[in-house]
């Protein structure tokens, strides 16, 4: 903490950084950013977390939050304000950190905030007719629903502003493909996004020239509504972000509000917490597998990990009552405690478990069709990894070490004993392969931390007394939780009220989605298609 | 009584010529229900193909698969194929209406001309050429036209880029399929498909020659590509092109197109079987003091020999489609050009000299 600050006091020279906050603070004059974060770049920083978009009322701003990949430990927040509500405008950072990218375009299309000098500054979620930027807290518009089919031109043409030769702001537009070139949709509803994402593929015969992701349709405003909900209100919506990892953005929520309002949670709470966090990452890395071969065309093997998950399911719904969104951790510790045979269970998957992983491996990973589509693919090195902000497994599978229940451990993580699955730490580049390989090793290292839990399980009570209406103080918080997909992080601005002022998830899956882009070019559409499954992106989660 | 079909259909001959003096009556009438028996056993081998390989990959994939509509949920297969009739066939505005809607019959006049040219049994074929091999491999090329009209025709480019995928394909692998029917025919002497019949009555083919076995690994090979089923499904690609050339396709009209698919998988095993091991012959074993065992297996019928097989190189397609992943295209193209061509070719080459210097 003390090195940061020595180091903000360099990177920013006569800047106070603020006291008592999480993270060391500084707040920036609009046309200073760019200046510290070139400065805090060259330092190290260089893996942007989280970019969130605030509405101070009588300012609008945004907060950066920037970690590095070599200091782990370390996050610094940096923040910045224009007053003018007219016509705002701000510094782009996406060529200092290029997961800024799709950060700062939906901060654009929420807060009307532009970025000058960003390339693209095209809305992202909502449709290019809508009105107003729904997230300002003056926002009335209305928004009718439009009953015919309406053309939206501005799809493929890129708005941008930047500054003339006199100083003065110009806007300019691109267009994204050219005129004679061959473009594809893939999706929004298509088998191998996933969900409804929409790619628009350029493609020269079978090989893959440029893809275009366009989000949005599932958007619901999750993070819109959760300004007008209570804390316990918020939480089932949590679990609808990344429904694969519902239990544990759940458990990042509870955790950050429980810090934020002094909540000691006991030990046995915390302890199934992590069992139910580590059995949420095996159904999704079991789903993440199955998806994966079928998109390659097995769809015997596809069949193989359903079928396993669905014990977990079945675990999730004996407990809990839910299963794919358990609707386990509330505020204050779990809604009850586990069945009298829970730890006899547990302890039959982990067996049950250590076994199928093998089988999977003699249908799967030895098959020699399967290892040709999978070698040598979509090549992601530890640098890009870095830059775009693609971390869990997809990051670890090019070396790049961001297992945040290493660097920042919560909950019960901190008791059990289990290493970080790393693959290509030497080359620091990694293929499908690595990302398809790494997810089958963290089945069976989460497979540890739930026997190490299960045998420990205290014995103090699954929870505490809350207040009926649970008030934050004012101020920021952040809590960055390890979902199946990465580095999940919930920020929370409370005003002091029963609602929260701002609500910010972090979605691994956003910037997972930016990286089909660099992935893909050149490679087969078949590549394209094994790539997006390799990276396991949910769109939801992405969403929002 | 005798359990072989030759017996029933020259019955039925005898009792037509002793009613009707006419002889060109007579042909009339058995052209028409030569006819209407390959139609039906067409629809009844798709339809038995279809239950059966739900069943299969069910038992491959840990499911029970179809089992609420009859015993084992055989008439599962009937409701589909009534709900398929009854579908609504979704008109395109923007397509060329007369390909499009020639094209899934081109498909289907390809398998269906190719069970003209089978033997089903013995004595039971419906056309017997000189040149049946031939014959046989020059009319199961024709369902390609009708994919690749099909994915020209939709005016939409997913099918487009299937159904170049599928020209690309099944143009690559007719080359092996055709050069390992030619190593039999060096072998057999004969593209007549009941002199290669007669020169398998002792020995079947694939026992007859080391090279034969090579010739029926790359004919499997090369004929399970030409079904466009998995691993070589690239035109259809489900997660890729979500369903290739037939993504316009609704109602009897894709329903056309899975039929033929099934068709074709049941025609390159029929062939498979008829060059390669003995068709419609028995199991016999060459060897003095064995007429006993052959006397045996010479009491099991003719169409159970052939279907048998057949239904035993349809599991062995069954079992890798339900099991490998699918290759890329670029993988595929240079296993044929690279590695099967190259094979085949000398396959040719050393079972010519074989024959030379053995037979």
């Amino acid at each position: 903490m003390e090195d940061i600050k020595k180091l903000l006091a360099k990177v920013a020279p006569g800047k106070e950084v603020a006291e008592g906050t999480q993270y060391p603070t500084i707040e920036l004059e609009p046309n200073e950013v760019r200046a510290v974060a070139k400065k805090l770049k060259e330092a190290g920083f260089d893996y942007l977390i989280n970019l969130t978009g605030v509405d101070y009322t009588d300012a609008l701003g945004t907060v950066y939050h920037i970690s590095s990949s070599t200091n782990k430990t370390a996050v610094v927040v940096l923040k910045t304000k224009t007053a003018d509500r007219e016509n705002p405008v701000l510094y782009t950072v996406c060529d200092i950190w290029k997961s800024a990218d799709l950060y700062e375009r939906e901060v654009f299309d929420f807060y009307g905030i532009r970025f000058i000098d960003h390339p693209d500054m095209r809305r992202i979620f909502l449709r290019g007719d809508w009105k107003g930027f729904p997230f300002r807290k003056d926002y009335n518009e209305v928004n009718e629903m439009p009953t015919t089919n309406v053309n939206i031109d501005d799809l493929e043409t890129l708005p941008s502003i930047t500054f003339d030769k006199e100083g003065k702001i110009v806007e300019k537009t691109k267009q994204l493909f050219d005129n004679n070139e061959y473009v594809v949709n893939f999706g929004p509803q298509h088998p191998a996004t996933h969900g409804v994402l929409h790619l628009r593929v350029s493609l020269d015969g079978e090989i893959v020239k440029k893809v275009d992701p366009n989000f949005g349709y599932i958007h619901r405003g999750i993070e819109k509504m959760c300004e007008s909900l209570t804390y316990p209100q918020i939480l089932p919506y949590t679990e609808r972000l990344d429904y694969l990892s519902g239990s544990i953005n759940r458990h990042a929520f509870c955790m950050c509000v429980e810090k934020a309002a002094g909540i000691e949670v006991p030990q046995r709470a915390q302890y199934i917490r992590c069992i139910f966090d580590e059995l949420t990452r095996i159904a999704s890395h079991l789903l993440g597998w199955g998806c994966m071969a079928m998109d390659m065309g097995a769809i015997t093997a596809f069949i193989y990990g359903m079928r396993d998950r669905e014990k977990i399911m079945d675990i999730f719904e004996e407990n809990a009552g839910g299963r794919l969104m358990p609707a386990y951790s509330i505020i204050g510790g779990l809604t009850k405690d586990v069945v009298p045979n829970f730890q006899q269970t547990i302890s039959e998957f982990v067996a049950y478990m250590r076994e199928s992983i093998k089988e999977y491996h003699t249908l799967f990973t030895g098959n020699p069709i399967a290892t040709g589509r999978m070698h040598n693919v979509g090549w992601l090195t530890k640098e890009t990894a870095v830059a775009l902000g693609t971390t869990g497994p997809t990051g670890r599978a090019s070396g790049w070490s961001n297992d945040v229940r290493k660097i920042a451990p919560y909950a019960a993580y901190d008791k059990v004993k289990f290493k970080e699955v790393l693959r290509n730490t030497d080359t620091c580049k990694g293929d499908s392969f690595d990302r398809y390989i790494i997810r089958l090793d963290e089945v069976l290292e989460s497979l540890n931390i739930i026997e190490q839990l299960n045998e420990n399980l205290p014995d103090d009570g699954v929870n505490v007394k809350v207040p009926a209406i649970v008030k934050l103080p004012e101020g920021e918080y952040y809590q960055r939780a390890e979902s199946a997909r990465g580095d999940f992080g919930v920020y929370i601005k409370s005003d002091g009220n029963k609602n929260p002022y701002r609500v910010k998830f972090r979605s691994p899956c956003m910037t997972l989605i930016s990286a089909l882009d660099p992935l893909c070019k050149g490679e087969k559409i078949a590549d394209l298609i094994t790539i997006g499954a390799s990276l396991d992106y949910v769109i939801p989660c992405a969403d929002r | 009584m005798s359990l072989e079909l030759i017996d029933g259909i020259n019955k039925i001959h005898e009792f037509l010529t002793s009613n009707i003096e006419a002889a060109w009556v007579v042909s009339l009438i058995e052209y028409v229900l030569v006819g209407l028996g390959f139609l039906t056993l067409y629809a009844l081998i798709a339809l038995f193909l279809i239950i059966f390989e739900r069943k299969i990959c069910a038992y491959f994939q840990c499911r029970l698969g179809p089992n609420r509509v009859g015993p084992w949920g055989i008439f599962q297969v009937f409701a589909d194929m009534v709900k398929i009739l009854i579908k609504e066939i979704i008109p395109l505005k923007h397509n060329d209406k007369l390909l499009f809607y020639a094209a899934p019959f081109i498909v289907i006049m390809g398998s269906l001309l190719t069970f003209g040219g089978l033997q089903f049994a013995e004595g039971v074929h419906g056309v017997d050429f000189n040149v049946g091999v031939f014959y046989l491999l020059a009319v199961s090329s024709i369902s390609i036209i009708g994919v690749m009209l099909a994915g020209w025709s939709s005016n939409n480019k997913y099918s487009l880029i299937g159904a170049m995928r599928s020209g690309a394909q099944v143009i690559s692998f007719e080359l092996s399929a055709c050069l390992s029917m030619m190593a039999i025919v060096i072998l057999g002497g004969s593209m007549n498909l009941s002199d290669l019949m007669a020169a398998q009555e002792d020995v079947w083919f694939i026992f007859q020659s080391p090279f034969t076995v090579v010739a029926l690994v790359i004919y499997l090979i090369a004929a399970h590509a030409e079904t466009n089923r998995g691993p070589f499904d690239l035109p259809e690609a489900e997660s890729e092109l979500t369903a290739g050339y037939h993504v316009e396709y609704s109602g009897i009209t894709f329903g056309f197109f899975y039929v033929g698919e099934y068709c074709n998988l049941f025609i390159n095993a029929a062939i498979g079987t008829l060059v390669f091991l003995g068709g419609w012959q028995a199991f016999h074993l060459p060897f003095a003091g064995c007429e006993g065992f052959n006397a045996v297996m010479d009491a099991i019928p003719s169409y159970v020999w052939m279907f048998g097989k057949t239904l035993l190189l349809i599991f062995l397609s069954l079992w890798v489609r339900w099991t490998f992943p699918r290759l890329r295209i670029d993988q595929l193209l240079r296993l044929e050009w690279k590695i099967m061509l190259p094979f085949s070719l000398a396959n040719i080459l050393l079972m010519a000299i074989w024959v030379a210097l053995v037979k």
